[in-house]
């Protein structure tokens, strides 16, 4: 095998049937070409996919309330649903197990100011556990913690935003900001790769929200992420049972839709699950199309080149060649084509995806691209794929009879 | 050197087969010439091939410088044939890509020889052959006695014990004929053992033994006063 000789009668009879090589290296080329295109075009979608979920914990479920549609247990249609703390524990108890997260929220508008500088903010009342349902990114300071819940702290964390518009050239911490009239500490500021809107947002603790805006123990919403090892069945069952004990505790008929509403992005995770799954599937089966259509053509053009070359095989075979010798040629040959061919195909294609690559993002496709370990793979199918197709010629060459290659005709 | 006995060989066509060697007992002492005569379809062809080891005879003995050539595998006979035989054939049988000096050199790359000292060898017998000028060139850049010479430079490469040649000068004019002729006995002289298929009276007329085969078996074996090639160059 590394045998220079050898190599060298090889690279001899390429290089002297160039054309005819080139031609049967061609349809390799064209079939990785083709392969590395679409699979870097699927893995571009993935990624849009991906992208598509943003940086929030996707094991997310929030469930909203609302009201009833159906007249269930003597209360009438229309009954609004109100969520309140006990809630939580209600839901903590019953599956505490497979809940990764909790918070319940309330939501506030109210008009902030700082000396001077005013301007109207969205306010949560939230757990700390909401920082890392939201992926919030603490960049000075501190979050809300379990002390200010207890203590119904007035304490806030300000996005990043926010302190650009209020505190000018001012560090927030430890400052008092006014939310509608009342003072409160800020103790944090964080930031959110979701950019600006979820930067334009203030934390508070939510028994404070609670006790200072409507002093009851009312509650917006639930959000909460469930254990990641579930997968997305599990967790779409997961999901529709919190809603039917939620909806026994609050006496709502079994199929009214619009009395508690539930958000499972597991629903979405599953969509995109399937939709990878199959578009990897399609890939593979057209990769595995073209790479046998390669392979069958390599094949069919190193039989002819047997043929072809029957004679000088005859010859070789009458002055000693064995035919180990003799396959070793044709099968080398063969593998050193198909690599070749396949590896150009290859850089080709990656060149076409780098270069049209950020114009797609249109079209759905971002960052289209072919990892280091499928080059990797794709190098070593080809080799294999090479001796493949090489295998019957060789055999082929080394079974011709020298009298039958060398009869005078 | 070379002891044939009850030689046969039949090559089957459709349901019938052909009976082409009927029993051929023949030796070959060291250091002769020997001309192969007969017809078409006479068999010398088939003994060519069978004392060449490029084919096998159905039964009979054959024993070349003492080895006993049965049932040989590919590979033994690919080394018998690489170490104890040089061919030369009518059409030359050159592989057109390679130049002179590799056709000459590639039964030594076939005897694992390293490629300097191969290229060595191949010069020194395409300096024998008087091609030592074309070594670079390809077969389709030589006349046919340049190309017959090369093809008798490669055959001696390997210093084998046996040269065979089959219609050497078939391809050839008289007047090259001859100027092969010559070369071939000059090696005969120097103690080459050659045995050599024609059909042409005087081609055989220089070798110093004519074998004459006829529907299979040997009709006439008679030592002859050879005629020397030079007289004609």
């Amino acid at each position: 095998m590394f045998d220079l000789d050898l190599w060298r009668e090889i690279f001899q009879s390429i290089n002297k049937n160039r054309t005819r090589s080139l031609l049967s290296g061609f349809t390799v080329t064209f079939a990785i070409l083709l392969f590395a295109i679409l699979f870097g075009i699927a893995n571009g979608l993935k990624n849009t996919f991906k992208e598509a979920f943003g940086t929030d914990a996707n094991n997310s479920i929030i469930i909203f309330p609302g009201r009833t549609s159906i007249a269930h247990k003597g209360n009438q249609v229309g009954k609004r649903i109100q969520f309140k703390n006990e809630d939580r524990d209600f839901i903590l108890d019953k599956f505490g197990d497979k809940v990764q997260f909790f918070t319940s929220k309330v939501n506030k508008n109210l008009n902030a100011s700082f000396q001077g500088e005013k301007n109207t903010y969205e306010v949560r009342g939230v757990y700390p556990e909401y920082m890392f349902i939201e992926n919030n990114v603490v960049k000075d300071g501190r979050y809300i913690n379990q002390h200010d819940i207890e203590n119904r702290a007035k304490v806030v964390v300000i996005g990043q935003v926010v302190e650009n518009e209020l505190f000018y050239k001012v560090n927030p911490i430890g400052k008092y900001i006014n939310l509608g009239g009342i003072p409160y500490k800020v103790v944090g500021v964080f930031t959110d790769d979701e950019g600006d809107n979820e930067e334009k947002v203030i934390y508070m603790p939510i028994s404070t929200t609670q006790f200072i805006y409507g002093n009851n123990d009312f509650v917006d919403l639930m959000h909460l992420t469930y254990n990641p090892e579930m997968n997305s069945d599990q967790a779409l069952a997961f999901g529709n049972s919190i809603k039917r004990s939620l909806k026994e505790k609050f006496e709502v008929a079994r199929n009214d839709q619009r009395a508690i509403r539930l958000f499972n992005m597991a629903q979405g995770t599953k969509q995109a699950d399937i939709m990878t799954f199959s578009l990897t599937v399609i890939i593979l089966v057209i990769g595995f199309g073209t790479l046998i259509a390669g392979i069958v053509g390599i094949s069919n053009i190193m039989i002819f080149i047997v043929k072809e070359r029957t004679k000088e095989i005859g010859i070789r075979k009458a002055l000693g060649a064995s035919p180990r010798s003799i396959v070793s040629i044709i099968l080398i040959e063969s593998i050193i084509i198909t690599a070749v061919a396949g590896y150009i195909g290859l850089l080709a294609g990656v060149g076409v995806l780098e270069l049209v690559g950020p114009s797609l993002e249109v079209y759905f496709i971002k960052d289209p691209g072919v990892s280091n370990s499928l080059v990797i793979g794709a190098t070593i199918t080809l080799v294999i794929a090479g001796a493949i197709a090489g295998y019957l010629p060789a055999k082929k060459a080394s079974k011709i009879k020298p009298i039958v290659a060398l009869r005078n005709d | 050197m070379l002891k044939i006995q009850q030689l046969h060989k039949s090559y089957p066509i459709g349901d019938s087969s052909l009976h082409v060697l009927k029993g051929i007992d023949l030796n070959v002492e060291e250091g002769e010439m020997v001309a192969i005569m007969g017809s078409s379809g006479s068999g010398k062809s088939t003994l060519l091939n069978i004392i060449g080891i490029l084919d096998e005879a159905d039964s009979g003995e054959y024993i070349l410088d003492g080895l006993p050539i049965k049932n040989l595998t590919e590979k033994k006979a690919a080394v018998y044939r690489n170490k104890f035989l040089g061919f030369i054939f009518q059409s030359f049988n050159l592989i057109n890509y390679k130049t002179a000096l590799e056709n000459v050199a590639l039964p030594l790359y076939y005897q694992g020889m390293k490629r300097k000292e191969r290229q060595e060898k191949a010069m020194f017998h395409l300096d024998k052959v008087g091609l030592a000028n074309w070594a670079k060139h390809l077969p389709k850049e030589l006349s046919g006695g340049q190309k017959q010479r090369v093809a008798i430079a490669r055959a001696l490469a390997a210093n084998p014990k046996l040269l065979l040649a089959d219609e050497p000068t078939g391809a050839l004019d008289t007047k090259t004929s001859h100027d092969i002729m010559a070369f071939i006995q000059k090696l005969n002289d120097e103690g080459k053992t050659i045995l050599m298929v024609t059909h042409e009276e005087d081609i055989a007329n220089m070798c110093k033994r004519i074998v004459r085969l006829r529907d299979g078996v040997i009709m006439e074996d008679t030592k002859v006063n050879q005629v020397r090639a030079e007289q004609y160059v």
